[in-house]
């Protein structure tokens, strides 16, 4: 066994993990509080990755990029909010789907129409491209440390969120009960708008720090929602500290899959035979444990308190 | 005289609230037990429990001497509790006798056949024009479960009970949100079933309950306080104080 | 004979006559529309069996549709290039049974896990496991991945030729009418009353006795052997399959056929089907930016038309309060 391949791998791993993270949190954050399921998620995630990418080469400074996308993605939350999840959270989880599923098309075909049919590529400032040596032979992109670091923020910030504010206290709650909500004298709709365009901004991150890595293209956002809905299911949905631990599992078990598996199925068939059937189990294998997880627990590792 | 259910120890606790703490009730064979209790005692919980809606976090519950603590809710139906809801709860896109004949359906069996129309297998039609009959509901048979008044989803939710068969009824407040008139119907009715079903009830009103009961207890803040005769829970001193009097 | 009824036959005799008179005044484009719609109306039909009328929100629909096709594909490829004798074939009963056993074993295997779980829960892992097989056929390079793989010779069937376009279009044209048949014997079986009563009130239905879980389970698996067999048809039509066809996307696309046309009816999945394929065609005739107008328009669909087409006939003709 490589050891210092297995290291780089984990890295990579957990580097997905909190990026799975981002998009999830946002996921689970708006439906534990506003009940609402929101397929459109992933676009949302594309956007941030499209603006980011433009004032990338607008301020010719990926970083300055970011800050100044990141309350920009917010704010296209926002009027997905106020314009149509808004008119969506008093109908049944069924029109949710179908109302988000619309917007998606709305959304992937107006980046189109404004970014063109294909994926722009973000070059990152050269401090930030280099390479770090962690021990001999591992070789780390710095880059990939900055997502790692900011992932890890990310998810500092949510925990002090969700126990130290008034925000987290409802939260917590599982507040999606309204006249609980407004019992504590708190206006309903801009709570709501703000939980949204957090959510949205979380996305938009993963989004904008995935994006020189492969590119910002139009097909990315429905690439990353099945994923986060798995990781929000296997971690329980609402709950945030379950998204953190399905998000980095399931990181690791993608990646570990997809760079192992073949070597592993060698140990027991044809090279030949492991070379076709690694890449197709490794497809399935976060399916495969979500599915052996829910068996066993249907509401995920961390199912919310009773709602 | 033999126990239909015995109820010993029964505990439940929703976060810091005992909503039923240690509960012990004993049925017997063709009572009529009612439960009485102010808002909050904890006897919907108490009844949840006993149909398998919720489950207990200790004590066990004896129906004809089998334990169905921990039985799912259709195992204990299918050996014959059934129960009532106090907030209406129909199927409600369905016919009024749709409603009743998937609860004769449901001991009749042969639910897993694909082909056969249901609507024109005449006994259970049959079967359940006549609970409908039965609770004077027969000329709404054909319409949809949602068009009907509250007083008459009162009575089609006792109309569903009555058609399972079932052996022990458990009725949560049946006459809840009745006018006068109807609950003088409604109690009427009640009388015609005593003796031919096990019945605990659930309600609020008094009047209803001192002349239904062959027995009553009383459940306050989880706990059964008394069980006695009407008579005896009449007078005595701690339902008075609780529950019954000096208001 | 109520307004439904009226219509629901009015729209099946137009689908019986207009493509054919069509082709046969050599207009072999609304023909290919037309099997396409049936073929995908079939999949509708089968997905209302469990979202209009049992409740079930199943997001992974599609991975039936993808199934019926390769059980197509992949017999057919082996018949025509080799290896893996055990399934190398053309015979079209044989590929029937494949698809329609493999889609009934999926539907068996990820419907006992995703029926444990409600609501969105539900939502999500059936759309998850539609992924699954999404990306099982992504990753399998022996018949093209992300390529596709191109039928050579359609499914022998005896008395049909499927290289007819007017018998194919007839094959699915009665697979339809008994597809439809089906549902509607299934739905007002005893059965079917217990799967309506669980979708109106699961929790009342417990209380009589009956474990709902098996009974969803079942016409889970019932709707899932369908729309494979919808996929054969499906993969004889095209000659070419792809894993796209599994894509959650295609899932959502015929949940919006259901609820566009009205979920629990009879003709409802047909007339969404209808309406979404003519939309499409005629949208992406204008611009390639058809998508944008498409979905503004599934969104106000949601917002403010409630039970879809037939919804809106049966309030025109005041059956509905």
């Amino acid at each position: 066994m490589d050891y210092t391949l297995l290291f780089v791998q984990v890295i990579n791993g957990v580097q997905l993990g909190l990026l799975l993270f981002l998009v999830a949190s946002g996921l689970t954050l708006v439906f534990g509080i506003l009940d609402f399921v929101n397929l459109a998620h992933g676009s949302i995630y594309m956007i941030g990755a499209f603006i980011c990418a433009s004032l990338t080469f607008y301020l010719g400074n990926f970083l300055l990029a970011v800050l100044v996308a990141l309350p920009l993605t917010g704010l296209v939350g926002y009027a997905i909010e106020r314009f149509v999840a808004r008119k969506l959270y008093e109908k049944d989880h069924l029109d949710h789907v179908l109302g988000t599923f619309g917007l998606i098309l709305v959304l992937d075909t107006s980046a189109h129409l404004i970014w063109g049919p294909e994926g722009i590529s973000v070059p990152l400032p050269l401090w930030l491209d280099g390479q770090v040596e962690i021990f001999e032979g591992a070789v780390i992109p710095t880059f990939r440390l900055l997502i790692i670091a900011t992932g890890l923020g990310v998810a500092g910030g949510l925990v002090w969120l969700v126990n130290y504010t008034r925000l987290g206290m409802l939260i917590r709650a599982g507040a999606s009960n309204r006249t609980m909500v407004s019992a504590l004298g708190i206006d309903i709709k801009t709570l709501f708008a703000l939980v949204f365009a957090l959510g949205s901004m979380m996305a938009g991150l993963a989004g904008m720090l995935i994006s020189p890595i492969t590119e910002a293209s139009i097909g990315m956002g429905g690439q990353i929602i099945i994923t986060a809905f798995v990781v929000i299911i296997v971690g329980g949905i609402g709950s945030m500290k379950g998204a953190f631990i399905a998000a980095i599992i399931i990181g690791l078990i993608d990646t570990l899959g997809r760079a192992f598996l073949d070597s592993l199925f060698e140990l027991v068939m044809s090279e030949n035979a492991a070379e076709t059937a690694a890449p197709a189990v490794s497809a399935m294998m976060i399916y495969i444990l979500m599915a052996v997880i829910l068996a066993v627990r249907p509401q995920g590792l961390f199912p919310p308190k009773v709602r | 005289m033999s126990t239909l259910l015995q109820v010993s120890g029964l505990k439940k606790q929703f976060g810091g609230v005992k909503a039923t703490d240690d509960v012990n009730i004993e049925v017997i064979k063709g009572e009529l037990h009612a439960i009485i209790g102010p808002n909050g005692a904890g006897k919907t919980t108490l009844i949840s429990q006993l149909s398998g809606a919720v489950r207990p976090d200790s004590g066990s519950i004896i129906f004809k001497g089998r334990n169905i603590t921990n039985r799912p809710a259709h195992t204990r139906a299918k050996l014959g509790i059934t129960r009532s809801f106090q907030i209406t709860s129909l199927i409600m896109s369905m016919s009024v006798l749709d409603n009743v004949a998937l609860a004769v359906q449901a001991h009749d069996g042969h639910s897993f056949k694909l082909f056969k129309p249901a609507r024109k297998v005449t006994h259970l039609r049959e079967n359940a024009l006549k609970t409908l009959q039965q609770v004077g509901l027969e000329n709404r048979a054909d319409e949809p479960a949602s068009a009907l008044s509250h007083g008459e989803h009162r009575q089609l939710e006792l109309a569903i009970a009555l058609a399972s068969s079932a052996e022990m009824m458990l009725l949560d407040e049946p006459m809840a949100g009745l006018g006068p008139e109807e609950s003088t119907t409604m109690i009427n009715f009640l009388k015609t079933l005593k003796g031919q079903k096990t019945i605990l009830l659930i309600e609020h009103d008094m009047d209803a309950v001192f002349a239904l009961a062959d027995r009553i207890s009383v459940l306050v803040y989880g706990k059964i306080i008394a069980t006695g005769k009407p008579d005896e829970i009449r007078a005595n001193d701690d339902v008075r104080h609780a529950y019954l009097g000096e208001e | 004979m109520n307004i439904i009824g009226k219509i629901t036959i009015a729209g099946m005799l137009i689908l019986a006559i207009v493509p054919p008179v069509l082709l046969l005044s050599g207009q072999a484009f609304y023909m290919d529309l037309a099997t396409r719609l049936v073929i995908l109306g079939i999949g509708a039909v089968s997905l209302n069996l469990i979202l209009g009328f049992g409740g079930m929100v199943s997001f992974g629909h599609a991975a039936f549709i993808g199934l019926g096709a390769y059980a197509v594909g992949i017999p057919a490829y082996h018949a025509t290039y080799g290896e893996f004798e055990m399934v190398a074939s053309y015979n079209g009963l044989f590929h029937i049974a494949l698809a329609v056993g493999f889609s009934a074993l999926f539907a068996l295997f990820t419907g006992a896990i995703s029926l444990r779980t409600k609501g969105v829960y539900f939502i999500m892992i059936t759309m998850a496991f539609g992924q699954m097989a999404y990306y099982f056929f992504l990753s399998l390079d022996v018949y093209g991945g992300d390529d596709g793989l191109t039928i050579d010779v359609r499914s022998e069937l005896p008395l049909i030729n499927l290289d007819s376009p007017m018998q194919l279009y007839g094959l699915s044209y009665v697979s339809l009418l008994i597809a439809m048949l089906l549902v509607n014997r299934i739905v007002n079986s005893r059965f079917g009353m217990v799967l309506q009563g669980t979708k109106g009130n699961a929790e009342r239905m417990a209380t009589l006795g009956y474990n709902t879980y098996y009974y969803q389970l079942l016409a889970y698996v019932i709707s899932g052997a369908m729309c494979g067999y919808a996929g054969f048809l499906l993969g004889n039509f095209t000659t070419f399959i792809s894993p796209d066809m599994m894509h959650w996307t295609r899932s959502g696309e015929l949940m919006f056929m259901v609820i566009l046309g009205g979920a629990s009816t009879a003709l409802g999945p047909i007339l969404g089907s209808s309406l979404f394929i003519l939309l499409e065609e005629i949208l992406s005739s204008f611009t390639i930016y058809w998508h944008l107008p498409f979905g503004l328009l599934l969104i106000l669909v949601v917002l403010f038309i409630r039970g879809g087409l037939m919804g809106l006939f049966k309030s025109k003709s005041g059956e509905l309060k």
